[in-house]
């Protein structure tokens, strides 16, 4: 692919910038161009959530997306985001069969994958547990 | 109606394949070319599989149909479903008579990965596979979520695998004719987890092809014409991530609705349906959201045996997709060539007895499109 389809998106994948809706104030990630609500009423802007949510639910993948084959197995989840909008992510930095529904986790950037050796690199967000501290 | 036998068919061509479903499907109807008035092909990705695109021209060139109309209809996996509902608007518009509504996909020309990054490619292309989605990962995230909310389990889901292997068995144009048992299904390699190898369709070459013509006018033809009564179709969002709830397919659930009122029935009057399978929680869901059950009882009502061949609500007795292999253009429409053969009373030892009417629902993506079509038997 070439570099502008991903380069475009950068502010969102590195940054979480999703868009919210001036007029029904409803918050969308990913980004959207127009408010499926309120349509040509509603005007978009740009909205950075805040990185933290819980787990919806999870897979393991054991046969792998283009890209990603040297993962293998890894975690796959749909994310809560605490302001509402629901993403898509690898949870990382753990046993990919240890993630359970309703783990609270935070967006971190990560490497997701590449095309070849020489091809695009690319960068985005996983998802990292929160370790919940037991001080005893 | 014709199809070809679905399954590996590595020495036919994408072109012979829909010769031989077309040529089949009106010997079946009694007419030949000079009745035909237009055409609607579903193909899902001539472009990926065969870097073949403007198929719609290619198989009206091949079948000798210049120069009448060709539209080749895209909706993912609901390709063959759309097709068909095009075909049949464009019959009850009045503007064609004899309108040919045919599905077809060549999968095995390229290698079972690029295959699989193909179908990858109906799902959001930005937002899931950039961070590692598959296919299997999509249904997976909906399974997990189903086990969580209504305690479905994985051997519920594996029954459903064990039935469609059964009635494909039964198919002899089925791409496999071997049983499973639960634990088989259980015990093979993981995929995406929850699901294994055993709970996922294959990768299949295959055409189908049905003739629809206005009520009036296949009376002249046949004794035993299938009337469609209802036809629904319904969108939602792409992105499996961006719906409130990951337990029902809600396009489903609209194009169901909207086919059970055109045809002015209830769930309860269907007496078998052949139901999107592309894995076997897609099936629990299906007969959720078709409204054969209560929501969350699909796994139940697998288990208890009313989804086989006798029981009270029959479903894929063709073998389905897991069983009858899955040709995504050709799926649509050759579900409602089971639905036929079941109504006519031609489908041997798949048979359901004193079947007069019959569903058919065909998924696109991860539920993005869908279309449900209500069958009665005319005589």
């Amino acid at each position: 692919m070439a570099v502008p389809r991903f380069w475009r998106e950068i502010p969102s994948r590195y940054n979480l910038i999703g868009s919210r809706c001036e007029k029904c104030n409803k918050v969308y990630f990913p980004p959207r161009y127009m408010c499926p609500q309120c349509r040509r009423v509603g005007k978009m802007l740009p909205h950075i959530l805040k990185p933290r949510g819980k787990v919806i639910t999870h897979t393991t993948i054991y046969a792998a997306a283009s890209g990603f084959e040297e993962q293998v197995p890894y975690s796959l989840a749909i994310i809560e985001l605490e302001e509402g909008p629901r993403i898509l992510a690898q949870v990382t930095d753990c046993d990919p069969n240890d993630v359970k529904i309703g783990d609270e986790v935070e967006i971190i950037f990560r490497k997701l994958g590449e095309e070849g050796e020489e091809g695009v690199i690319y960068y985005g967000y996983k998802a990292r547990k929160i370790e919940i501290s037991n001080s005893s | 109606m014709g199809q070809t036998k679905f399954g590996e068919l590595w020495d036919v061509s994408f072109r012979q394949m829909m010769l031989e479903a077309g040529v089949r499907a009106l010997e079946d109807a009694g007419i030949d070319g000079a009745h035909i008035d237009a055409l609607y092909v579903g193909n899902m990705s001539g472009g990926q599989f065969i870097k073949q695109e403007h198929i719609a021209s290619l198989i009206a060139d091949h079948a000798g149909l210049v120069p009448l109309p060709s539209t080749r209809v895209e909706g993912a996996c609901a390709s063959g479903g759309l097709a068909l509902r095009q075909a049949f608007i464009s019959v009850a518009s009045g503007i064609h008579d004899f309108v040919v509504a045919a599905g077809i996909e060549k999968m095995t020309d390229v290698l079972s990965e690029q295959a699989t990054g193909a179908l990858a490619t109906a799902a959001d292309q930005e937002w899931e596979v950039y961070a590692g989605a598959t296919f299997p990962g999509l249904y997976a995230l909906m399974a997990r979520r189903h086990m969580y909310e209504f305690g479905t389990t994985e051997e519920e889901m594996a029954m459903v695998a064990v039935k469609n292997h059964h009635n494909a068995c039964l198919n002899p144009c089925a791409q496999y004719h071997t049983e499973v048992t639960v634990e088989a299904v259980l015990r093979s390699p993981p995929v995406a987890l929850p699901l294994k190898l055993l709970d996922c369709s294959p990768v299949t070459d295959g055409a189908a092809c049905v003739v629809l013509a206005p009520a009036e006018e296949a009376r002249k033809y046949t004794d035993t014409p299938v009337i469609i009564e209802g036809s629904g179709q319904a969108s939602d969002t792409i992105s499996l991530h961006s719906r409130s709830s990951l337990t029902t397919l809600k396009a489903t659930v609209e194009a169901a609705r909207i086919a059970y009122r055109m045809a002015g029935i209830e769930p309860k009057d269907v007496n078998l349906a052949e139901v999107h399978d592309c894995f076997t929680i897609a099936e629990i869901m299906a007969i959720e959201d078709l409204g054969f059950c209560r929501r969350g009882e699909g796994g139940k009502l697998t288990r208890e045996g009313a989804t086989q061949i006798g029981g009270s609500i029959p479903i894929n007795t063709s073998g389905g997709l897991k069983g009858k292999g899955h040709p995504v253009g050709a799926t649509g429409i050759a579900q409602a060539i089971e639905v036929v053969q079941q109504l006519r009373g031609e489908a041997g030892k798949r048979q359901v007895n004193g079947a007069t009417v019959g569903l058919t629902h065909n998924v696109g993506g991860s539920g993005g499109t869908a279309v449900v079509h209500i069958f009665r038997r005319g005589d």
